[in-house]
């Protein structure tokens, strides 16, 4: 029996979340598509973003917009210290040690493609192996097939049950002598089981295995603390947590980081360079290669100052009950099979319907101004784990309310009587 | 609703629910896979032919509403045309589901299958309309698979 504790962040006495005021704090929320009332149930997918963080972005290209980390100027001042301060609100929000192990990147793809290029090239060997688990995102198989594709490795897969719960047992015997790292994702964006990573990063660290997590559907709905998780590795996107596109956390222990080589090479990634020999910058410069993507990083720290004054207002319980509302309205549509019942989910809702292919049922809602995400979600082995080509998937985030369940299933009854 | 029921119309449902030439073919002349990854449709066509003519073609595999359709009401249009002849219905074909608007949609020389001029009210799914299509043009010109992602 696998016990997971969705550990409660601290929680603001007196304060409740109130979904109504917080729909009024991101614009898009009150568009019409189609004629209709937009129902965003895309979430996983990515998410909308509220005003603060508009703001930031835009108040950062009219009032700030300077290089960091070069200028003696009072705006590459001002920049700087913005964008360093969005790394310590990033930094806190995790609870790494230091800012060292705080490192920019794109979003979770590159955070992954980082360490399996660094980390990665430099462990591991002919012969090695890097385990990964059945429900992966492509962005957390592909990177480690490449790599052991190129050093004669092996990739090895943990499976996971008819329930899309991962198979522990299954898990722990594939941890062997020739493991180099585990990479794994916290919550499966597919399917919206957590994980007991904390079990997990045990198990293999009892086996002197470093372990790589894919945060990027964990961070949303969850509170990580990677000091008591303990995880080596830890990747989260912003787009997914209310902030922009193209800005993300790569999270390491600085011990590794401290041993891995360069990524890539450019400004801001070196002490000195000559053409005989190039020094490298500190952590974590060392890793950010180039003009950053800055105005993105400090709407990302105002995204997540924002999502945690919801945390403490109550967020997370209020989402799980959400959850459990659309699990029952969904699932007691006729014909219907939801893929993915884990004891332990997230926001995520993925079905398939007897009557209609997923791809019918995401143009038909559409036009009742549903969004919702139908394909293999970019994990084709887990469609492939439980023999589907596809599924329709409703993911939630903070905005959404019963109401949005409600016309989530008024729409799927649209479906049924166009296929039924 | 209007623009649904151009896309659903009833041809295309019952095509769905009971597509024609849906069947495999033993030693065909010709044959490709169809894939479009996006949305997981899949189909394998097979083509018997007589001379430069489709003497007979059938398909399996799944696929939305839109994709299994096309490919049945495909079968049954392509069937006893010269090879020329069927690259022409996919011109056609081709030019009206991916028109600018419903207005622009020539259905002209398309018979049946003007009942996916709906298609080019939805981008989205042009790729699935005419997946059926890209996998007939690759088992003619033997080239294998095909994939419209």
């Amino acid at each position: 029996m696998t016990v997971i504790t969705k550990e409660a962040p601290p929680r603001v006495e007196g304060r409740t979340f109130d979904p109504e005021t917080i729909r009024s704090d991101f614009p898009i929320l009150s568009r019409e598509v189609h004629g209709k009332p937009l129902v965003y149930l895309d979430n996983a997918a990515t998410s909308q973003k509220p005003a603060v963080v508009i703001e930031a972005l835009e108040n950062y290209y009219r009032e700030l917009n300077s290089n960091v980390h070069r200028g003696v100027h009072l705006l590459s001042q001002k920049a700087t210290d913005a964008y360093e301060g969005a790394r310590e609100t990033l930094r806190a929000f995790i609870n790494a040690r230091s800012l060292a192990e705080v490192i920019y990147v794109r979003g979770t793809t590159e955070a992954i493609n980082l360490v399996a290029s660094t980390y990665g090239r430099r462990n591991v060997g002919e012969g090695d192996e890097v385990v990964i688990t059945a429900m992966e995102h492509h962005s957390n198989i592909v990177p480690w097939q490449l790599l052991c594709e190129d050093k004669g490795a092996r990739l090895r897969v943990a499976p996971m049950d008819d329930t899309g719960t991962l198979q522990l047992p299954e898990l722990e015997k594939l941890l062997g002598p020739r493991t180099r790292l585990l990479s794994l994702g916290h919550v499966s964006n597919a399917l919206g089981t957590i994980n007991p990573l904390r079990q997990i990063i045990d198990m293999a660290h009892d086996r002197n295995i470093p372990v790589m997590v894919d945060g990027a559907q964990a961070v949303p709905h969850l509170a990580v603390d990677v000091q008591a998780l303990d995880c080596d590795f830890y990747a989260f996107s912003s787009h997914k947590l209310y902030g922009p596109t193209g800005i993300g956390v790569l999270y390491g222990k600085e011990a590794l980081l401290k041993e891995m080589p360069p990524y890539q090479g450019g400004g801001d990634m070196i002490l000195s360079v000559s053409f005989e020999k190039t020094t490298y910058n500190a952590l974590p410069y060392r890793f950010e290669a180039g003009t950053p993507n800055i105005a993105d990083a400090i709407a990302f720290g105002k995204a997540v100052e924002y999502f945690q004054e919801q945390m403490a207002s109550g967020l997370l319980e209020y989402e799980e009950q959400l959850l459990d509302y659309a699990t029952e309205q969904v699932g007691a549509l006729p014909g219907v099979r939801i893929i993915g019942t884990a004891c332990e989910k997230v926001g995520v809702v993925s079905f398939v319907l007897d009557c209609a292919h997923p791809h019918d049922i995401g143009t038909i809602v559409d036009q009742e101004g549903v969004a919702i995400r139908t394909g293999h979600h970019c994990a084709q082995p887990v469609m492939e784990r439980f023999q589907i080509p596809a599924t329709a998937r409703a993911s939630f985030g903070m905005y959404n309310t019963r109401a949005d369940v409600d016309a989530l299933v008024r729409s799927l009854h649209k479906v049924i009587e166009v296929f039924g | 609703m209007s623009d649904l029921k151009d896309l659903y119309q009833e041809v295309i449902l019952d095509h769905c629910k009971a597509p024609r030439n849906f069947r495999e073919m033993e030693a065909p002349d010709k044959s490709a896979d169809g894939r479009n990854p996006l949305c997981g449709d899949q189909l394998t066509l097979f083509v018997k032919m007589d001379g430069d003519k489709v003497q007979d073609v059938c398909f399996v595999g799944n696929g939305c509403a839109i994709s299994k359709a096309s490919a049945s009401m495909m079968t049954g249009a392509v069937k006893g045309k010269s090879i020329q002849k069927v690259q022409e219905l996919f011109n056609l074909f081709h030019d009206m589901v991916t028109a600018r608007s419903p207005a622009e949609a020539s259905a002209e020389g398309l018979g049946k299958l003007a009942v996916f001029s709906g298609v080019c009210e939805f981008p989205v799914r042009v790729k699935c309309a005419s997946l059926s299509w890209h996998t007939l043009q690759a088992a003619l010109k033997d080239e294998g698979t095909c994939s419209t992602e």
